[in-house]
C-alpha cells in the first residue's frame, strides 16, 4: 500500500487530511471537500484575493435580444444581431458584407430605431441605401476624412501605443467616434464600416479598442456591427460572419436581348457562421443568399 | 387688490455680485465717471466698515487693502434688472418696472393660483434670489406703500389692510423720497427743521398745514406716510428677450477663462428662461474684440493707433429641439469656439437666447429608445470636431440622376411613430454598390469594343484582366445645365491580385476617360 503525499497551500501550513476509507484503493486518501474548504478559508484571509468574487458569484449574463438581421437567411444562421453585444461580418471585395450591411440598416430604421453609420472610407452609396430601404432621417452618416487632422494636444490619449500611432487618420478618426457615438447612448445599431480599409490597418486596431466597445454596449439595446475585410475583432465578438461571393448572374439572359441591357443581377454570396457564443458548441454552418442589382433607383 | 414690490437694495451692488458671485464675502467698492475723476458709486457693507463711503475718488480708496473695485456696468444693471422683471412676470402678467431694482406686480387673484399672500411674497423673494438678486419684498393694498416697505423693510413683509400707516410708520422719512424726484434735498431740509424724522411723525401732521408749506407734493408725502396714496399700475410690456452681457475690464485672451464667464451666464439665462416655464433652441453669441490687441502665441501687445477700433464676432447655435441645461449650451459653445476661434481678444460678451416652448418629454413605452436630444447635439458637436464640419449628418437625395447627388443636412432624427406592423419581413437584398470619392482613373484595355483589362495607377491593388463584362448602360443629363454629362457604365468582374471583384467602370463620354466609380458588395 503506498502512502499518499500530504498537500499543502502555503509553506508552513500543512495541510492535515481527515482520514477515510477508500473502496476502490482500500488505503488512506484525503477528504477533498475538508481540503477545499480550508483551502478557501485561507485563501479568504488574503488581503488581495479575498476581494475576488468566487465563478459562482459572477453575473450570469442574460441571453441577448436578438435584432433581425434583414436576410432570412442570416437570420435562420444566426439568429440575427445580439443587442449590447458586437457583431462582426467580415469578407474580401464583391463578398456581399455591405449588402448585408444595408439590410440590418434598413430594417433597423423601419424599425424606428436611430442608427449610425461609422463610414471609415467613405464609400457608402445612397443610392444603394434607398433601394435598401434605409430611412435616411433615422441613420446617422459619419464620413470620416483622411485629410482631417487635428492638432496633437487635443487627441484623446496622450501615450499612444506603437500600433495606434500607426493607424491611418480615418480609422482613427473612425475608432472616435465610435466610442463617442456608444457613450452617447440611445442607438438601435451602429455599424462601424472598416471594409474599405486594408487589412494591414485594421489589424493593427489594438484589441483592447473592440473589448472597450464590447463593454460599452453590454448594457445597452445596441447592435454593435463591424464590417471589416478579415476576422480581427477576436473574442469581443459575440457574432461573428464570414461572407463570401460564389459566383454573379447577369440580369437578364438570352441571345436576342442587346448587349446594353445586360448588366450585372446580383451576386451569389456564401455565409459562414464563424464565431458564435450563443450556440455551443460553436458550429461552423454555412448559408447561401443571393443579392439583386438595382440601377438608377434616384 | 393686493401688489407686491420686489425692491433689490444697493442695486449696483447686488448686479456686480450675480455677475461675479465670488465676491460676495469681500469688500467692494462700484466706480463711476471716466477716468481721472472716478469716483465711488457704491460699496457693499464688508466696504462700508472698511470706511469706504460713495463718493470717496478712486485714488483715495486704491491703497485700501483688499478692496475690490469694479467699474459700473449700464450692460450688466440692465442684465440684473431684465432677470427682476422675469421674476415678477413669472407670478403675474401685470408688471410695472419703477426703476432699475425695483419692480411691483399685481397680485389680484394669484392667491388662487400660489397661495396666500405671505407664501407669495416669500416665493417671490426665493425666486429672485434664485436668480442671484438678494430682494426685499413688500406686498400690500396699494402700490405706494409696498415700494415704501419694500425699500425700508428688509426681508418679507405683507401689509394688511388697515395697517399700512402702523407698518411703515417707524421708518425714517428718507424712505419716502424719490431719487428722481425734483426738490427733495429742500423738503428734507425742511423736515428736518420741523423735527420730522419718521415717517410716522409726517402722517401726524395737520393736513392743510402740510398743504400750505409744501404743496401737492407734500400732501403726496404725506399720504404716503398714511398708506392712503392711490394710483394705477402701469404694466410694461416686456418683450420676450433673454440676453446676458458683460463688459470686461482686461480683454480676455484663451478660451478657458472665457468658458467660466460663459457658464455663470449661460446659468443666469437658462435660470430666467425656467422661470417663465420656457426653453431655447437659438443661442447667439456675440462678442465684441479688441482689435488692438494682437495676440501672440507667449504675449499679448498692444497697438494703440487701433484702441478704438471693435470688431464684432458672432455665432448662433441651432438646436434640433429645445433645451434647457447650462452645462449642455456650455459644451457646445466651446466645441463651436473651438472649432472657430474668434481670433482676437474679448471685451465683451453678449448672450442672447431664442426662447421657445419646452418640448413635451415623455416617450412612448413601446417604442424604441433614441438617443437624449442633449446628449445627442454634444456628439455631434464633438463628431464634427473630429470628422470636418459637414461629414456628419443625415443624407438627402436630391432629385437627379447624377452620380452622388445628395446633400449632407443636420441629423434630427424625429421621435418614433408607433406603427401598426413595425417588424418588416425581410424582403430581398439589395446589392449594394461601395463607392470610390472622387472615382479612380483607369486605364482600360479594350478588345473588340469590350474591356478587357484595367490598370489603377492610384491603387495598385484594382487592376487586372477582365474576366467578364457587362454592358454599357448609357445615361447622360444636364444637358440644359452648364456642366451635362454623359457616361457609359459596365458592369466588370476583375481577377485581381487576390479574388475576383467586381466593379462599375464608368467611360466619362465628355471627358473622355475611364475611372472606377465604385465595387459591388
Amino acid at each position: 500500500m503506498s502512502s499518499i503525499p500530504q498537500f499543502s497551500i502555503a509553506e508552513g501550513s500543512p495541510i492535515v487530511p481527515t482520514q477515510a476509507k477508500h473502496p476502490e484503493l482500500g488505503g488512506i486518501c484525503l477528504d477533498r471537500i475538508g481540503l477545499e474548504r480550508v483551502g478557501v478559508e485561507r485563501i479568504r484571509a488574503l488581503p488581495k484575493l479575498g476581494q475576488v468574487m468566487a465563478a459562482s458569484r459572477l453575473e450570469v449574463r442574460p441571453i441577448p435580444e436578438m435584432a433581425a438581421s434583414g436576410v432570412g437567411v442570416l437570420d435562420t444562421l444566426t439568429g440575427g444581431w445580439p443587442r449590447g453585444c458586437l457583431s462582426e461580418i467580415c469578407g474580401s471585395a464583391s463578398s456581399g458584407r455591405s449588402s448585408v450591411m444595408l439590410a440590418g440598416l434598413s430594417a433597423a430604421t423601419q424599425r424606428q430605431e436611430v442608427c449610425a453609420l461609422v463610414d471609415a472610407s467613405d464609400m457608402f452609396d445612397p443610392e444603394s441605401g434607398a433601394a435598401a430601404g434605409v430611412d435616411f432621417e433615422r441613420l446617422l452618416w459619419v464620413r470620416c476624412d483622411a485629410s482631417v487632422r487635428e492638432p496633437r494636444r487635443h487627441r484623446i490619449t496622450e501615450k499612444r501605443n506603437k500600433n495606434s500611432a500607426e493607424m491611418e487618420p480615418a480609422v482613427e478618426q473612425a475608432m472616435r467616434v465610435t466610442d463617442l457615438l456608444l457613450q452617447s447612448g440611445g442607438f438601435g445599431m451602429v455599424v462601424v464600416d472598416l471594409g474599405g480599409v486594408p487589412f494591414r490597418t485594421v489589424r493593427r486596431i489594438p484589441v483592447a479598442s473592440w473589448f472597450r466597445y464590447q463593454r460599452a454596449v453590454e448594457h445597452a439595446a445596441t447592435v454593435l456591427l463591424v464590417i471589416t475585410p478579415a476576422p480581427c475583432t477576436q473574442s469581443c465578438a459575440m457574432t461573428q460572419v464570414k461572407l463570401s461571393a460564389t459566383g454573379c448572374y447577369l440580369s437578364v439572359r438570352g441571345e436576342a436581348i442587346p448587349a446594353h441591357a445586360k448588366l450585372l443581377g446580383g451576386i451569389s454570396v456564401e455565409g459562414e457562421l464563424l464565431r458564435t457564443r450563443l450556440v455551443k458548441p460553436v458550429r461552423s454552418v454555412r448559408a447561401a443568399f443571393d443579392t439583386r442589382a438595382v440601377r438608377g433607383v434616384n | 387688490m393686493p401688489f407686491a414690490c420686489i425692491f433689490v437694495p444697493g442695486f449696483a451692488i447686488a448686479a456686480l455680485l450675480r455677475a461675479e458671485p465670488e465676491l460676495r464675502s469681500r469688500p467692494l467698492a462700484v466706480l463711476e465717471g471716466k477716468a481721472p475723476l472716478r469716483k465711488v458709486f457704491a460699496v457693499n457693507e464688508a466696504a462700508q466698515r472698511m470706511g469706504i463711503e460713495p463718493g470717496m475718488g478712486k485714488a483715495e480708496v486704491e491703497a485700501c487693502e483688499g478692496l475690490v473695485l469694479r467699474a459700473r456696468s449700464s450692460v450688466r444693471e440692465g442684465s440684473a434688472h431684465a432677470a427682476l422683471l422675469d421674476c415678477a412676470q413669472s407670478f403675474s402678467p401685470r408688471v410695472e418696472s419703477i426703476a432699475y431694482g425695483t419692480v411691483v406686480l399685481d397680485l389680484a387673484g394669484l392667491e388662487v393660483l400660489f397661495g396666500p399672500l405671505h407664501k407669495i411674497a416669500r416665493d417671490l423673494a426665493t425666486r429672485a434670489a434664485e436668480l442671484g438678486l438678494e430682494s426685499n419684498v413688500a406686498a400690500a393694498n396699494n402700490i405706494d406703500t409696498a415700494m415704501v416697505a419694500a425699500s425700508g423693510l428688509d426681508g418679507v413683509t405683507v401689509i394688511e389692510e388697515g395697517k399700512e400707516a402702523d407698518q411703515i410708520g417707524r421708518l425714517p422719512v428718507e424712505v419716502l423720497l424719490r431719487e428722481d424726484s425734483k426738490g427733495q434735498d429742500e423738503i428734507f431740509e425742511t423736515f428736518n427743521r420741523w423735527g420730522v424724522r419718521w415717517v410716522h411723525d409726517l402722517a401726524a401732521l395737520p393736513d392743510v398745514g402740510v398743504s400750505e408749506r409744501l404743496g401737492q407734493q407734500g400732501i403726496y408725502l404725506q399720504q404716503l406716510a398714511r398708506g392712503t396714496a392711490k394710483r394705477t399700475l402701469v404694466p410694461v410690456d416686456v418683450p420676450l428677450l433673454f440676453e446676458e452681457a458683460e463688459e470686461l475690464e482686461d480683454p480676455l485672451i484663451l478660451l478657458e477663462p472665457l468658458a467660466f464667464l460663459l457658464n455663470r451666464m449661460l446659468e443666469q439665462l437658462c435660470a430666467r428662461l425656467a422661470a417663465r416655464a420656457l426653453a431655447t433652441q437659438e443661442l447667439w453669441l456675440e462678442m465684441e474684440l479688441a482689435s488692438e490687441y494682437i495676440d501672440n502665441e507667449s504675449t499679448t501687445a498692444y497697438i494703440p493707433e487701433q484702441a478704438h477700433s471693435r470688431q464684432k464676432f458672432s455665432r448662433t447655435l441651432k438646436l434640433p429641439v429645445p433645451l434647457l441645461d447650462a452645462r449642455t449650451f456650455l459644451k457646445l459653445l466651446q466645441l463651436d469656439l473651438r472649432a472657430h476661434p474668434p481670433g482676437a481678444p474679448i471685451m465683451k460678451v453678449k448672450l442672447t437666447a431664442q426662447p421657445t416652448e419646452p418640448r413635451a418629454a415623455q416617450g412612448g413605452l413601446f417604442l424604441p429608445p433614441s438617443p437624449e436630444p442633449e446628449k445627442l447635439e454634444l456628439t455631434l458637436s464633438r463628431i464634427a470636431s473630429i470628422v470636418g464640419v459637414g461629414r456628419a449628418g443625415s443624407l438627402q437625395l436630391l432629385d437627379t440622376h447624377r452620380r452622388d447627388g445628395f446633400r449632407m443636412q443636420r441629423f434630427a432624427p424625429g421621435d418614433p411613430q408607433e406603427r401598426a406592423g413595425t417588424e418588416k419581413p425581410a424582403g430581398e437584398l439589395v446589392t449594394a454598390l461601395r463607392i470610390f470619392r472622387p472615382p479612380l482613373v483607369v486605364n482600360v484595355a479594350m478588345r473588340n469594343g469590350w474591356p478587357k483589362g484595367i490598370i489603377c495607377r492610384q491603387r495598385k491593388e484594382i487592376g487586372g484582366e477582365v474576366l467578364w463584362a457587362a454592358g454599357p448602360w448609357r445615361s447622360s443629363g444636364d444637358w440644359w445645365e452648364q456642366d451635362p454629362w454623359v457616361r457609359d457604365e459596365w458592369d466588370i468582374a476583375v481577377q485581381t491580385q487576390i479574388e475576383i471583384a467586381l466593379y462599375r467602370l464608368v467611360r466619362d463620354v465628355l471627358a473622355g476617360r475611364w475611372v472606377v466609380e465604385g465595387v459591388y458588395d
